[in-house]
Order: structure tokens, then C-alpha cells, then sequence
């Protein structure tokens, strides 16, 4: 392989005519490029997309309780009903590989009046009871204080977290916020914590919550033991989608809902949404290989080409080695290594130009500011080195006719050719 | 050395075969210097391409230094080729784009000889074809004379039982003619075995043994007095 006379030999075949090689060689390195373009440019999409998903477990799932729609044990249709506080034990005994199970409440909402309360400003914001684990599913950073902790569930404090956009409303701008109290739905709460969310955390609106201790708010607002809903999330290698259905199940049976009524509890399945963008993304990246190879295809078939007249013009020179007692397999190795080389080296300078340009993109992208659902285009080492294996084997494949019709003609003939 | 034994070849053109060689049967013994004459289309060249292993017989029997040669695979032949047989040929059949050292140094190549050992080893060779000088020239910066001295020290390289020569005067003036058969001369002189082909009287009076090829069967066999081709140079 490390051979210095082969490895002169194969620059002296290329270099004997170097535009028909360059020429070669730029199928070859056209068909790479664009396969690293538009791979790029896929991920470029995949990141701008997943970017809106932003930090969230994605391998969760909420759940909530609607009106039954069918009798069952004695119990008429149209019944509502409540989770209940108990009902998170009963999935964490029953259904296994969970890793979180929040039950929430919720006071306010969309366009809800004005709920919150401090001296003269009020506003209206989102209250949750909830319990400490939801930072784990609902990711935000906390920029002051603290987050809710298990003391404040067990001792029902009456404390409360706020996010950015509730401190710009209810607080002058260097005002102390911690240790103060604000007045949601007449019931005190001391602000122990401040925090942001990302730009993907529900944009706005993800800044203008409130988050106060589960037990504190149930005890406030008389929710008794009742569970508004549920953010439920599964551990990593177990899918949240497959397990759904055993969930469900167990509440059905706690709840006396008919097996087979399927309105009865809603859900949403955040995997499931995620999983769809993944196989997208995947699909989009099947069409970015097709089309790349395809293209690189014509550059193989040109690389062939040329090999086969290179092949042509030398059929004296083989038939000389072959009567001085050159192996015919030499022979072809020597065809296949000037046509792996040739289409390598193509291909290195196709990932180059690919490489230079989406760099440039990024620059771009970085000087004009973010650009709606396009984030980052990238190729990973894994893509860069599948793309050198393709024309590794691309390179053998272009290598293959030339190299067998190279050792076909008989050496009596070769030498005959003028 | 060679023994061959009712040697049969036939070409088929289009819809009639063409009888080239019809039974021969010749001996050549170590050392020997033979002429194989004859005019076109006597089956002389054909006869130096089944010796050179370049071609198959339909039928007879070829041995070579006691290796019966059969139905050869192309690696195996390849093989041989490279071990027993040293070829020159008429238009020199140098690779252009190598210097004379490595065109010398190519048969020692392909037996895998280390690169120093197979450099040292045909520079000695083209010394002793008296081009040590023009080592790193190419072959289209040599004269005729000069190329077919590359081509049969590069035939000598890989020291092998037997050479063969395809017409090695034909493309040469006499007095070049002459030079390249003085080292033919020399070289069989040390001890090598030699055939070649050749339809000029004068050069193969220069060998030791002449055989007359005609409508592919031997039609003389004679030893003879060597003329020295050193006393025209």
C-alpha cells in the first residue's frame, strides 16, 4: 500500500494530462459537496425546529380528566370526576420505569382577569401548585431565591416563585423582590425566588408564572385532594408512548371509568409530537443522502470513464509490465488505487468547499441574528467520515471495469497495439 | 534448456483457421546462441510468443528448464515469465515515463527486490551495457541504440534462464545493428542462453546455430561458425 514506485506511479497517470483529471474530479467533489450541503442544511433545519421543543423532558406526557362518555358500574354517563393526590402513588406503584410524576393545579389562565395583587399593581399570571420535581420537566433557570423545595410541600408554605416577566409588572426595576409578598386571589405568598425561561419556554407568557408548593395551594384555594392534571415522565430508555396506555388503564380502574371509554381522560403525548419531527427530520436527511449520491453517482460514472480510456491509452505499458512477469492482480490494484485516490482526494475537496460554505452560512447567520426555524447547519465527524467511506467505495466501484478490463487483454496483444 | 515436441498453433480468422505453426520439434542446451529465421509469416514470431509464455499451443509439449509449461494460469504465467524469461523486442517497448534505472529495475519490481538493493542491482546492469551515464534520462532522450541497450539490460535484471529477442536489430542501422549484437554476443558469452528472431542474414550469422522457420515447420538446422559482430564496431 505504503509503496513509494506505486504511489509515484498513480501522480504520474494523473498528472500526465491535469485538466482531464481536474475535470474528473470535479463530478466527483460536486456530488460530495452537495450531499454535505444539503445534509447541513437539514440539520440546520432539525436545530432550528427542535430549538422550539427547547429544554423540555420531551419523553413526557400530560394528562388530564374529562366528562365519561359511557356508563359503567352503576355510575350514568357524563359523569365528571377528579384525580386525585393518591393517584400518583397508585401509577408509581403499578406502572414502572417512571421517572417523574408532578400532579399540578392551575388558577388563571388565557386571557383570565386580574389574579395577582401587590399594593397598587395587579396583573394576571398563570398559578400553579406544584410540586419541586416539575423544574425537571418544565426546565427554567432560576436567576434569584430559590425553587420550591420538599419542606415547603410537607409545611404547606405559603411561599411563591415568579417569573421575569411577573417581576418586570409587579416590581419597580431595582426594587428587592425577595422576602416580599404578593396577594394571589387574596391569599398572601412570600416571593422566595425569581426565574427565567428561555426564549423557546412558551416565549411571553412562559415568563409570567407563578409557581407556589402544591399542598399550600390546594390548602389556599380548596382543592382538597384533587389533581388538575399531571406531567408524567418516563425514564430515559423506556418510551413514555408505550406506557401510556398501562397509565391510563390505572386510572380508569381507580376512577370507575368504563375500560373502553376513550374520552373520559385526555392526554397529550409530548413524545409521540417529538418523535413525528424526529422521523421528519429523518426522512429529510434519507432525501439529502439520496439526492447527494445520486449526484455523486455521475461523478463516479465520469472518475469510470476516464479510468477506462487511462486504461486505453496505457494497454502497451500493461502488456510491457505483463511480459517482464507483473502479476495481473498487480495490475488491477494499481488501476484501483489511481481511481480511490483520485476520487478521494475529489471528495476531501468537496467536504472543503462544503465545509467553507456552510461556515459561511453560520457567520451569516450569527451577524444577522437568529433567522426563524433555521439554527447552527452542521455536519457532525460521523457524517464527514460516512461521506469519505462512500467514496472509498464509490472509488472502487468507478475502479472496477477499468481495473478487470485492464487485465483482460492478453499480454501478446497488448504489446501489439501501436 | 527448451524442449519442445510437435508443437501445433492455429489462429481462426473469421470462418477459416489459419495453420501457423505445423509440428515442431527443436532443443535448445544451455548456452546456446540460436538464430530463428525465416520470412514473414513463417511462424517465427509465434514461435518466440509460445516460448515467451505470451501465448498458448494448441498441442504439443514445451518444457522449460525441466518446468513442463501448460495451461498456465495468467498470475502463474506472469510468474514464470518474470523468473525464466528476459524479452527484447524489436521497437524497445521502454516505459516512457521511467528513467532507464527504473526501467531496468522494473522486472526486479515485480520479484519484490528492496528498493536500494533493486537500484544498486540495475545500475550495474545498465553499466555493463555501458549507459551508467544516462541512468536518470528517459528513454525519449536516448538514441535507438542506446533504448535497446536499456531494454536488454532490462531483459538481463532478473537474471533469467533464457533470452528472448524479437527482431532486436529491425529498427536500427547497421553499425547500431552491430553493437547491440556484440553485446548479445558478450552477454551469451558469460554463459546465457540466447534465442533470436531475426530475418536478417548478417545478424544471424552472428549466432552460434541458425534455424529456418518455413509454413511453420523447421526446414534447416545448422550449427555454424560464429561471425564476431566486436570487428565491426
Amino acid at each position: 500500500m505504503f509503496n513509494r514506485d506505486r504511489w509515484r506511479e498513480i501522480l504520474e497517470v494523473l498528472t500526465s494530462n491535469v485538466w482531464r483529471t481536474i475535470f474528473t474530479a470535479f463530478g466527483v467533489c460536486w456530488g460530495i459537496f452537495i450531499l454535505i450541503v444539503l445534509l447541513a442544511a437539514g440539520k440546520g433545519l432539525e436545530n432550528g425546529i427542535k430549538q422550539d421543543f427547547g429544554d423540555i423532558a420531551t419523553n413526557t406526557m400530560f394528562m388530564w380528566t374529562r366528562a365519561t362518555t359511557k356508563p359503567y358500574e352503576g355510575l350514568p354517563k357524563g359523569r365528571s370526576f377528579e384525580f386525585k393526590i393518591s393517584d400518583v402513588q397508585a401509577i408509581q406503584d403499578n406502572v414502572p420505569n417512571m421517572r417523574y410524576i408532578s400532579p399540578r393545579n392551575q388558577l388563571g389562565g388565557f386571557r383570565g382577569t386580574n389574579n395577582v395583587v401587590r399594593g397598587i399593581r395587579t396583573g394576571a399570571y398563570n398559578v400553579y401548585g406544584d410540586y419541586p420535581e416539575i423544574i425537571n420537566q418544565d426546565p427554567m433557570t432560576v436567576t434569584s431565591g430559590r425553587f420550591l423545595n420538599f419542606n415547603d410541600i410537607q409545611d404547606k408554605r405559603k411561599v411563591a416563585i415568579i417569573g421575569q416577566g411577573v417581576k418586570n409588572d409587579l416590581y419597580d426595576k431595582d426594587e428587592e423582590v425577595l422576602g416580599t409578598y404578593i396577594k394571589i386571589q387574596g391569599v398572601n405568598f412570600m416571593v422566595i425566588g425569581t426565574y427565567k425561561k428561555n426564549d423557546s419556554g412558551g416565549g411571553e407568557e412562559g415568563q409570567k408564572e407563578i409557581f407556589v408548593p402544591f399542598t399550600a395551594f390546594s390548602q389556599a384555594f380548596n382543592r382538597g385532594e384533587n389533581v388538575g392534571w399531571m406531567a408524567i415522565t418516563a425514564k430515559d430508555g423506556s418510551s413514555i408512548s408505550q406506557l401510556k396506555d398501562k397509565i391510563i388503564k390505572v386510572m380508569k380502574e381507580r376512577h370507575k371509568v368504563h375500560p373502553e371509554d376513550t374520552r373520559a381522560i385526555g392526554y397529550f403525548d409530548l413524545y409521540e409530537q417529538y418523535n413525528r419531527v424526529e422521523s421528519l427530520f429523518g426522512a429529510l436527511k434519507g432525501v439529502a443522502y439520496i439526492v447527494g449520491i445520486m449526484v455523486l453517482l455521475s461523478g463516479i460514472i465520469g472518475v469510470s470513464n476516464i479510468m477506462l480510456i487511462v486504461v486505453k491509452e496505457r494497454t502497451k505499458e500493461i502488456g510491457i509490465r505483463r511480459a517482464l512477469g507483473e502479476q495481473p492482480w498487480s495490475i488491477k490494484k494499481q488501476i484501483l488505487m489511481e481511481s480511490i485516490f483520485l476520487t478521494i482526494i475529489s471528495g476531501m475537496v468537496g467536504i472543503i468547499f462544503g465545509s467553507l460554505v456552510i461556515y459561511g452560512i453560520n457567520s451569516l447567520l450569527d451577524s444577522v441574528g437568529p433567522v426563524d426555524m433555521f439554527m447552527n447547519p452542521s455536519v457532525s465527524v460521523g457524517v464527514v467520515s460516512g461521506a469519505l467511506l462512500i467514496l472509498m467505495i464509490s472509488g472502487l466501484l468507478a475502479g472496477f471495469i477499468p481495473a478487470q478490463s485492464a487485465i483482460r487483454v492478453r499480454p501478446i496483444e497488448a504489446l501489439r497495439t501501436e | 534448456m527448451i524442449e519442445i515436441k510437435d508443437l501445433h498453433k492455429s489462429y481462426k480468422m473469421g470462418s477459416n483457421s489459419l495453420h501457423v505453426l505445423k509440428g515442431i520439434n527443436f532443443t535448445v542446451e544451455d548456452g546456446e546462441l540460436v538464430a530463428i529465421m525465416g520470412s514473414s509469416g513463417s511462424g517465427k514470431s509465434t514461435l518466440l510468443n509460445i516460448l515467451g509464455m505470451l501465448d498458448g499451443a494448441d498441442s504439443g509439449e514445451y518444457t522449460l528448464d525441466g518446468v513442463p509449461i501448460k495451461n498456465l494460469s495468467e498470475t502463474k504465467a506472469a510468474e514464470y515469465r518474470n523468473k525464466f524469461l528476459g524479452f527484447v523486442f524489436q521497437s524497445f517497448n521502454l516505459i516512457n515515463y521511467k528513467s532507464a534505472l527504473e526501467n531496468v529495475a522494473l522486472p526486479l519490481y515485480y520479484q519484490k527486490v528492496p528498493r536500494k538493493e533493486r537500484q544498486e542491482k540495475a545500475m550495474q546492469y545498465l553499466d555493463r551495457v555501458g549507459l551508467k551515464p544516462w541512468a536518470n534520462h528517459l528513454p525519449s532522450e536516448l538514441s535507438g541504440g542506446q533504448k535497446q541497450r536499456v531494454a536488454i539490460a532490462r531483459a538481463m535484471a532478473a537474471e533469467p534462464k533464457v533470452l528472448l529477442a524479437d527482431e532486436p536489430t529491425g529498427a536500427l542501422d547497421s553499425t547500431t545493428s552491430y553493437e547491440v549484437m556484440d553485446l548479445i554476443q558478450k552477454i551469451n558469452d558469460d554463459g546465457n542462453t540466447i534465442l533470436v528472431v531475426t530475418h536478417e542474414e548478417d545478424i544471424a550469422h552472428m549466432c552460434k546455430r541458425i534455424v529456418h522457420l518455413k509454413d511453420g515447420i523447421i526446414v534447416e538446422d545448422k550449427k555454424i561458425e560464429q561471425v564476431r559482430a566486436g570487428q565491426y564496431v
